[in-house]
């Protein structure tokens, strides 16, 4: 558990902490996963929506189509047409079938494990004990989804259309199919039935790229004058203002680089440690400054021991 | 300058640390990245060889970062692609052609054994609704109309002649349109079975009435059938698909309780863990309840229209029955329990 408790506090928490978990792989190494946030889901479910209801219509007009186009070279008989008429009707009535209950199996099945909605918004499908993907996982989230999804539309559809939604009663079973649709909500991993059912989760998908060392110069003064910090000397005292969060605040300032940040840092750095700010320069200070801070509390943290911040006791 | 230079410049240990590793992690970003725009048939041998071992030195480098860099870029980097590779990795990597021959070589049949007391369950939940149906019916014929939806009745009603009743299961050769009939059928009956087993999920109980609703409708037409002695006819009008049908309908309401007995009764598991475990055991024998009622709506389709007389129906639903059992009785047993 120590590993967990590691990183269960990150020194810098992402924009929704109260979606952040912990995922442990089968190597035992704790992953952080951000589960994907119910606007999120729903995002992505309206866009999946749009689509089938897309394919079933393209589907319906090259039926449309093809029927028309019996008609014209048959001349209007029918009657002669009945075998591949037939044949039309059944594959629509398949496809439609495929395209309900096959669409999401078909693409969380693939590399990504999710479908075009949830590419579109940037989330998939993931086993939640960290073990491997299972089809059977994916095949028993997706049976289940009938009746958190189509349920609830057929009831209201066929209902409407009956005339049977004037009924309290029927309004008490659309409020109770509702129940299925909304319990994402009621729980804070927005796990729906079917992935309560399934062992699975959906989180989202990161992409981070690898930003360059955060204070190039220092090496470069570095490597000319052959001494370590050759234009900035830092005492202990100096560097025993900060901890890690500062740290972690400094190095985003500088892989930000925006001019005047670098320098209300500088600013208030100087301030602290009772320098006098010179301008100009300002970069070259801090990178100093960071590099500085950074090795002598890595060297703790190679002892066990860790700063979090400026409140936190010295090492 | 080299990387060896520039790791000897950088004045952080952490910094030497990445400099060293960088361009390990950049080709497993690169092959991860070709993997997940699903181009992974077009990586070399060298690439898809190497990922493995180059994610396992990944997930070494990161466990060490966390212990001794204080780069929170590097780390959450790290993290990143180290999720990103675990994915490649730990994928759903079982082909569908290999996934569906393991699925009739033993998996489906094993599945279906190893929810063997919910089938009891549901099977006597069947009965005791078919029985109920027909008793209910049999004292007070109002009933029927209660249980039997209008636009199933037409002509199969209480009080109804046996010409007429015959008429219904007998004679339909001149019946266009089967095979459309057929896919209708399915579709409507694996709506139906997926159901039965979706909500299973809320202890069961929903299930278990839905079978009780279901069987009771086939009690109360047995009742009507019976009534004008036309029993055994309608029994074989019924078996010809009804075996297989009925079947998979037992499969998923079996499948449905399975899960919600696991929700209600976790035993020494964590709620959600028994859950789980229930749930995909149960999906492998829902895939073959569709597969069971795609056969069953051709059978209801064609075979029930195309045989006409009730000796031809019994052996044709009978075989069908003996076939099914025979696979989940017979397929699929590991080595040992064969020998025993």
């Amino acid at each position: 558990m120590s590993d967990t408790q590691a990183i269960a506090a990150p020194a810098r928490p992402s924009a929704e902490p109260k979606f952040d978990r912990v995922m442990v792989t089968p190597e035992g190494v704790p992953l952080r996963v951000t589960v994907a946030s119910g606007g999120m889901r729903a995002g992505a479910l309206m866009l999946d929506i749009a689509i089938i209801g897309g394919l079933i219509v393209l589907v319906t007009l090259a039926a449309l189509a093809l029927l028309w186009a019996f008609g014209v070279t048959l001349g209007g008989d029918l009657e002669k047409a009945s075998g591949p008429l037939q044949l039309l009707a059944v594959l629509w009535i398949i496809s439609v079938f495929l395209f309900r209950n096959a669409y999401f199996l078909y693409f969380e099945l693939g590399e990504r494990a999710a479908t075009w909605g949830k590419r579109v918004v940037g989330i998939r499908v993931a086993a939640r004990d960290g073990g491997r993907l299972t089809a059977e996982a994916i095949i028993a989230r997706n049976i289940v989804r009938d009746i958190e999804l189509f349920l609830p539309l057929v009831f209201l559809t066929s209902g409407e259309a009956s005339g049977t939604m004037t009924d309290l009663t029927a309004w008490a079973g659309f409020l109770w199919v509702l129940m299925f649709l909304l319990f994402p909500l009621f729980n804070s991993d927005r796990l729906r039935g079917g992935d309560v059912i399934a062992g699975t989760w959906v989180i989202e998908n990161v992409k981070r790229n690898l930003g360059e060392i955060v204070a190039p110069m220092a090496a470069e003064t570095t490597q000319d004058a052959g001494v370590p910090v050759a234009r900035y000397q830092f005492s202990d005292a100096d560097l025993s203002v900060y901890g890690e969060y500062e740290l972690q605040t400094l190095e985003q300032v500088l892989r930000t680089g925006q001019e005047d940040a670098l320098e209300k840092v500088t600013a208030s750095i100087c301030q602290k440690i009772g320098w006098e700010p010179g301008s100009g320069d300002e970069r070259a200070f801090l990178e100093a400054y960071y590099t500085a801070l950074r090795a002598r509390l890595e060297r703790s943290m190679r002892f066990g021991k860790r700063r979090k911040d400026k409140h936190s006791a010295p090492e | 300058m080299s990387s060896e230079q520039m790791a000897g410049a950088a004045v952080l240990r952490s910094d030497r640390f990445r400099i060293e590793r960088e361009a390990d992690w950049t080709r497993l970003e690169e092959i991860v990245a070709r993997m997940e725009k699903g181009k992974a048939r077009r990586l070399s041998d060298e690439d898809v060889l190497a990922l493995p071992t180059l994610y396992r030195t990944l997930l070494s480098s990161l466990s060490i970062a966390r212990d001794n860099s204080l780069d929170a870029g590097l780390i959450a980097y790290l993290e990143g692609l180290a999720l990103r590779a675990y994915f490649m990795v730990y994928g759903t990597q079982t082909s569908f052609g290999g996934w569906l021959r393991s699925f009739f070589g033993g998996g489906w049949s094993r599945a279906v054994r190893a929810i063997q007391l919910d089938i009891w369950i549901a099977l006597s939940v069947m009965i005791a609704g078919a029985v109920l149906g027909y008793v209910l019916v049999a004292g007070d014929s109002d009933w029927f109309y209660a249980l039997v939806p209008a636009n199933f009745s037409d002509a199969r009603v209480p009080g109804a002649s046996v010409e007429a009743l015959r008429g219904t299961l007998f004679g339909g050769q001149e019946q266009s349109g089967l095979g459309v009939f057929a896919a209708f059928l399915f579709s409507n009956n694996a709506q139906v079975a997926i159901l039965a087993f979706a909500l299973g999920f809320a202890f069961a109980v929903p299930s278990i009435l839905l079978l009780i609703h279901n069987m009771a409708l086939l009690g109360a037409m047995l009742w009507v059938f019976a009534d004008r002695g036309l029993a055994l006819d309608f029994i074989g009008w019924l078996s010809i698909h009804g075996t297989t049908e009925l079947f998979a309908i037992l499969l998923a309401g079996a499948a449905g309780i399975h899960v919600g007995r696991a929700v209600a009764f976790p035993g020494d598991r964590s709620h959600l863990e028994a859950a789980s475990e229930a749930g995909k055991r149960a999906a492998l024998v829902m895939v073959g309840v569709i597969l069971m009622l795609i056969c069953a709506g051709l059978l209801e389709g064609f075979a029930r229209q195309l045989v006409d007389n009730t000796t031809g129906r019994f052996a044709v639903g009978g075989g069908m029955l003996m076939l099914w059992l025979i696979y989940f009785i017979g397929v699929g047993r590991d080595r040992r329990s064969r020998l025993a």
